[in-house]
This record gives C-alpha cells, sequence and structure tokens, in this order.
C-alpha cells in the first residue's frame, strides 16, 4: 500500500542540489562587514512542533469544541479536480455558509485543509508547508478516492497513494468525484468528530512528527525548506 | 461636564452595547446580501462563534512586540472613538467622556486605527502585509482630505468643536440636520465615509483574491480575535461621529440602531453596485471629486 516501490522513492544516494536561493554563502554588508549566511539555518526556525494538551476544564474543552465545530474556516487551496466540488458549497445551492463554514484566503487563519483529489509530489511539499503554517487545533479532510489509495492514479509516477502516511488525516470522503452534498455530508460528520473531541490531528503529527518526516522525505526528491514551517 | 466616576460603567455598558449591536449587524448585512445572491447566508450569531473559535485556538506564533500591539493599536482606535464621542443626545448615561474639543479628537481617531496597524502588519514580514498597508494608508489619506474639509466647513457653521454642540444645534426638525443646513458638508464627508469602510470600490487594500488578505495576512488566534473585534467596533464608532455631525445625532436607542443602519447600508449600497478600485484610481477620485466639493462647502460657510 505504502509509495514503496524503486522508481517512486527518492534517490538516497545522490545528493540533491539546493535552490541556490537555499545555498550557504558569504555576503559583503553595505558597511564593509562579511557575513555568513546559511538561509536554512538562518531565516527559519528549526524547532519541532509542541503537543499542546487539551483545557484543563472538560466543560470548557466542550464548549470550545462546539465552537471550533461550528466556525470551519477552510484553507482556499485545491489540489487536484476535486477543488471544483468545492466550489458549489459557495454558491445558492448548497451554500455551506449557514453551517458556519468559510473559506479563508491564508494558513494562518485556517483550520481545515481540504486536500481535495490527488496530491502529486511537488504538491505534496506545498500542502505540508500550508498545513503546518496553520495553527493548532487543525484538521485535514481527504477529498476523493486518490487520497485513499491512489485511486486512478494507482500507477502515477508522481503521485502519493496514501494521504495518511504524510499528514494526519482526521476524515476521508471517498468517490470520484464525491459531489458537493457527499463534500457537505462529510463535513457534518467531521463537525461531530470535533464536538467529540477526536480531532486530535495536530497533536498526532507532533507526536509522530519523526515517522511523518521520514515519510515525507522519502518521497519529496528536492527537500529544501526546515522540517517545520513555523 | 466635570468627570465623575460614574461615567466609567456608564461609558462601559455603552461599549458593551454598541459591540453586541455590530456583531449582530454586520451578520445580519452579510446576511441580508447572501438572500439578495440566493443563497441563505450565515447565521446570526456566527460573529461570536467565530470570535471564540479564534480566542480557543491552542497555538499562537509571534513576530514581535509591534505584532502584539498592531491590532491592540486597532482595537485602541475603535474603543477610543466611541467613548470620546457622545452616544445618545441628552443622556446622561451614554455622553461617555465627550469635552469641547472631541471633534479633533474623533478625527484623530479614525487615522489611529490604521496607523497602528501598519506598524503591526510591518513586522509581520509578510509582503503582502505590507502591499496592504501602503495602499490602505495612501487610500485612508486621500479619503480623509474631503471629512477634514467637510468636518471644518461644519465647525466653521456652528462655531464650536464640541460634537455635543453641534448635535444640539440639529435637534427640532428634520430640516435643521446639517445634511439639510449644508448639504455640501455632508456630501464631502460621505466621500469619505464611503472610502474609508473598507468596502467596494474601495477595498483593494484586503483584496482577498489578489493579495490574501492584506495587512491581516499573518494574523491569528487572540491577535485575530481583537482586530474582528474592531471589525465590528469600529465602522459604527466612524458611522456613530456621522450621523452626529450629519444626520441629527440620536436621541435613544431605537433611533440610534435605525440610524446607524441606514447611514451604514449607504456604503453597503454603494459597494454591491461598483466594482473595486485600483489604488490610484480611488485616490484620484477623491482629489477630484471629493476634495473640490469639500473646499466648495467651506466656500459656502
Amino acid at each position: 500500500m505504502k509509495d514503496m516501490d524503486k522508481s517512486f522513492r527518492k534517490d538516497t544516494e545522490t545528493e540533491f542540489p539546493l535552490r541556490e536561493e537555499m545555498r550557504p554563502r558569504t555576503v559583503t554588508a553595505p558597511d564593509g562587514q562579511v557575513i555568513e549566511i546559511d538561509p536554512l539555518r538562518d531565516y527559519f526556525c528549526e524547532e519541532a512542533p509542541k503537543v499542546h494538551r487539551k483545557s484543563y476544564s472538560a466543560i470548557v474543552e466542550g464548549f470550545y469544541n462546539w465552537a471550533r465545530a461550528n466556525s470551519l474556516w477552510i484553507l482556499g487551496f485545491g489540489t487536484g479536480c476535486g477543488a471544483i466540488e468545492m466550489r458549489p458549497l459557495m454558491t445558492p445551492r448548497f451554500d455551506a455558509y449557514r453551517y458556519g463554514i468559510q473559506w479563508r484566503p491564508t494558513p494562518r487563519q485556517a483550520n481545515l485543509l481540504i486536500i481535495s483529489g490527488y496530491l502529486s509530489v511537488k504538491t505534496l511539499k506545498r500542502a505540508i508547508r500550508a498545513y503546518e503554517q496553520m495553527q493548532q487545533p487543525k484538521f485535514v479532510v481527504g477529498l476523493g478516492s486518490c487520497t485513499i489509495n491512489g485511486g486512478m492514479y494507482w500507477d502515477s509516477y508522481n503521485t502519493i497513494k496514501r494521504l495518511d502516511d504524510y499528514l494526519p488525516v482526521d476524515l476521508y470522503i471517498a468517490g470520484c468525484m464525491p459531489r458537493p452534498e457527499a463534500l457537505l455530508a462529510g463535513l457534518m460528520e467531521l463537525k461531530k468528530i470535533i464536538r467529540r473531541g477526536e480531532a486530535e490531528g495536530a497533536n498526532k503529527y507532533a507526536e509522530n512528527f519523526d515517522w511523518y518526516k521520514a515519510n515525507q522525505k522519502s518521497v519529496i526528491k528536492d527537500w529544501d525548506m526546515p522540517d517545520y514551517s513555523w | 461636564m466635570t468627570f465623575q466616576w460614574i461615567q466609567i460603567p456608564y461609558a462601559l455598558l455603552t461599549l458593551f452595547i454598541i459591540l453586541n449591536y455590530g456583531m449582530l449587524m454586520t451578520a445580519l448585512i452579510q446576511k441580508i446580501g447572501a438572500r439578495v445572491g440566493g443563497r441563505y447566508g450565515i447565521p446570526i450569531w456566527q460573529n461570536y462563534i467565530d470570535l471564540l473559535k479564534n480566542i480557543a485556538l491552542r497555538s499562537k506564533i509571534s513576530h514581535g512586540v509591534m505584532f502584539y500591539l498592531g491590532p491592540v493599536f486597532r482595537l485602541t482606535g475603535g474603543i477610543g472613538l466611541i467613548l470620546f464621542v457622545p452616544t445618545i443626545y441628552g443622556s446622561v448615561m451614554h455622553q461617555n467622556f465627550s469635552f469641547a474639543g472631541d471633534l479633533i479628537l474623533a478625527l484623530y481617531f479614525v487615522f489611529f486605527g490604521t496607523l497602528g496597524m501598519a506598524l503591526g502588519a510591518a513586522e509581520s514580514g509578510h509582503p503582502h502585509s505590507a502591499i496592504g498597508v501602503s495602499r490602505g494608508l495612501s487610500q485612508v489619506t486621500a479619503a480623509e482630505l474631503p471629512l477634514a474639509l467637510g468636518v471644518f466647513a461644519i465647525s466653521l457653521q456652528y462655531q464650536t468643536l464640541n460634537i455635543t454642540d453641534i448635535v444640539a444645534a440639529q435637534q427640532g426638525s428634520i430640516f435643521n440636520w446639517t445634511l439639510f443646513t449644508n448639504p455640501l458638508a455632508t456630501v464631502a464627508a460621505m466621500f469619505a465615509f464611503v472610502g474609508t469602510m473598507m468596502r467596494a470600490p474601495f477595498d483593494v487594500v484586503l483584496a482577498p483574491q489578489e493579495i490574501p488578505i492584506g495587512p491581516p495576512t499573518e494574523y491569528h488566534s487572540s491577535y485575530l480575535a481583537l482586530m474582528q473585534t474592531n471589525r465590528v467596533l469600529y465602522p459604527i464608532a466612524k458611522t456613530v461621529i456621522y450621523m452626529n455631525l450629519f444626520f441629527g445625532g440620536a436621541t435613544s436607542w431605537p433611533e440610534f440602531f435605525v440610524k446607524i443602519f441606514a447611514i451604514y447600508m449607504v456604503s453597503v449600497f454603494i459597494g454591491v453596485v461598483y466594482p473595486r478600485f485600483r489604488v490610484e484610481q480611488s485616490i484620484q477620485f477623491f482629489l477630484k471629486w471629493g476634495l473640490p466639493v469639500g473646499v466648495l462647502a467651506i466656500l459656502m460657510v
């Protein structure tokens, strides 16, 4: 099931050159001082994510979970063909706004990342960055069969098969493609999961950080970013 | 008016009423917009849930001291505007901390939030924030010109800088309103009103599809909650000033609610009809149309 075959996994023998702007270099400042710059170390925070505890009081946590469930902000980031199934949710026919579901343009303000369809390795890199920049608690929904087992992209040389190996998925919506009704039903199901306090994907990600990173790095060929994008 | 301690709880009560009214009114206006588009729209209490959700987020990232202070300054602008302007004319409870020169202070507070936001957004280091803020500052500066001229015109007309006195002079009949006694000043100021309400055609500052979403790009959790609070307070605070200066003020809460809603809807109507201006277009628009009307208003007085 895992993306194990040799043609797909990264060739770990040969070094992949860093992008030019990521290479360490020496720069002469305007005042004549010579500075060593290692972009990956200097520009980014290397710390690993933390596990964030629930609130001490069960009543408070329940209240918070109710608010989280009724104010789902989706990151406006469409990865595959499923992105087009999200548009009808914004318009009169399916109108998801009445359930407290909104779309936000920046990962900082979003709580829900919908991986809407097949995820090529190139997009996986961006999806990981977007996911890591979201604030806890955050949820991931895999939309369509391609996120479950690769779907029609089973044989693809450049598409991941199991999303759960790379990001902690809270809910899958099966189908190729699922119709907007299915998407809406899935979001209602996600609300129930959040209400029950079981949507702790961000903590799962932090706990099993090494495992997720190893999986991610085994397929992303040009890994030139910090381990966790704060 | 001498200071009394009881004014503090009274002012907080005013703030509380305005905050809740703002939460419900902005949701209602979104709902009206949705109904026009054939949608059902958000629940009327959605703003409260969003606010709670943002406060309940577990992790926060800071970009420095100014990043903290940005939303604080912004909220200070909104609250300061409410606290120093009389909300209900003739009411002891909702006079707030109005004083002889409050008109000047109000003009300053209108600008204060934008400046604070500029500092905070610059610290966040996101290019979209910088673009949004530079657009916002240039647009607000251009939009403030007709407002300043309109305000000078009516302070000349009423020979005072005290908002309470200006409201008092407009009592009696609807024809005593500045809207009828000095229509040019009203029109000039309404240019600024439409221009600073962050609605189309002057919402290129936020421009969700172009520079997601401008100054608040990096803001999240409690920071965003502060800004959301300001987002419902500040437009109302600004509308209160316009109501007091040009539309005869309000003598009771029901009158206040109706007038604020009506004045607010002006910007909404214009927003749904006209497409978005680019920044240089909107600046040109204010200088070409707003400014001459303002100058004319002063000359007429």
